[in-house]
């Protein structure tokens, strides 16, 4: 953090995650930091649910990890695995039997279906959780809406 | 379930233990613990650790506020599982069915704090939308929540949006009201471990 004294004002250049933000004086610097360390820093909740996503895509597993990072990000799935891990994701009340019938007739396996719907169910909500904390920085940033 | 090992391929060990639970509580194993017992070392055992830090662990927010939570973003979600096991445990941490029942039927006329009223609105837009902006975030912190209270109701919101996903998608049965009744006083002694 850089800072300096200027005709008579003590300055600092406040830094974010790596980033210089702004320069504030006297009390602000100490409310700003504080609130920063608040929003961008993991807390034990969302350390855990890193540890959670991360042991699903990148672990060991039945389903291959390109598979299991596709179902998660829900990108470049084949049919029927897109019509059922887009339902999950999407519009999880509509799942039904058949979903999981013409996923097996393409050849996974219980266990396959199992990783890739937990990853699926999984990846939309981390993408839930990034979006809330996105805004809640914008917010404490003073950002406008887009 | 839809997925015939998560109804019978647990190890012997698990199923004496599904066994002990049926006889003693005189209800069904709920189809969400049984989850937590398949492969747990894929899913289980650390969905049941950021489940519990995110509803027990150290907050701002009561559990009975953050069971509220789960209760709304399952409503929001529709999932019928968890609108009635997490209906019956709001209602017991919160010892107040008629004030559940007004969050979950009308939450803008419900007779509940605006900081809560305001950071459930928030949780349903995320998970209705998939997307807030910082002024929705603005509305949330302009009545008194703090930024940590709003980290810990996104906690709450992740974890509820991916255990509804999962009941829905893999059919979990949905229990008769004392069935539900019961799981809401296991989870309110022993939480989500």
């Amino acid at each position: 953090m850089a800072q300096g004294q200027s005709t008579g004002t003590v300055w600092r250049c406040v830094v974010c995650d790596g980033v210089p933000v702004v320069v504030m004086m006297g009390g602000m610097v100490e409310r700003w930091e504080g609130m920063c360390r608040v929003v961008l820093t993991d807390d034990q909740k969302r350390a855990a649910f890193r540890a959670l996503q991360e042991r699903i895509v990148t672990g060991e597993g039945r389903a291959s990890r390109e598979q299991r990072a596709r179902a998660f990000s829900h990108t470049g799935l084949p049919q029927p695995l897109d019509g059922l891990l887009g339902k999950v994701a999407t519009s999880p009340t509509q799942v039904t039997d058949a979903d999981f019938a013409a996923a097996r007739a393409a050849g996974l396996g219980e266990d396959e279906l199992f990783e890739l719907v937990v990853c699926a169910a999984v990846g939309l909500s981390a993408r839930l959780y990034d979006a809330g904390l996105a805004a809640l920085a914008g917010a404490v940033a003073g950002e406008e809406d887009g | 379930m839809r997925l015939e090992i998560l109804n019978s391929g647990y190890r012997p060990g698990t199923k004496l233990l599904f066994a002990l639970i049926r006889l003693f509580s005189r209800q069904p194993v709920p189809d969400a613990a049984k989850l937590v017992f398949y492969r747990p070392d894929f899913y289980g055992a650390r969905a049941k650790k950021f489940t519990h830090e995110a509803m027990r662990g150290p907050s701002a927010w009561s559990v009975a506020d953050r069971e509220l939570m789960a209760a709304y973003v399952s409503t929001v979600n529709e999932s019928a599982f968890c609108i009635g096991a997490h209906h019956a445990t709001a209602r017991l941490a919160c010892q107040d069915g008629a004030r559940v029942a007004a969050v979950l039927a009308d939450l803008e006329s419900a007779p509940i704090g605006e900081p809560l009223r305001a950071t459930l609105r928030m949780l349903g837009k995320l998970t209705a939308e998939g997307k807030l902006g910082a002024g929705d975030m603005r509305e949330v912190l302009s009545v008194g929540v703090s930024p940590a209270q709003v980290k810990d109701a996104l906690a709450v919101c992740a974890a509820f949006n991916t255990i509804n996903r999962l009941a829905d998608a893999f059919g979990f049965e949905v229990l008769s009201p004392e069935g539900f009744d019961a799981g809401a006083k296991y989870l309110l002694k022993r939480g989500y471990r």
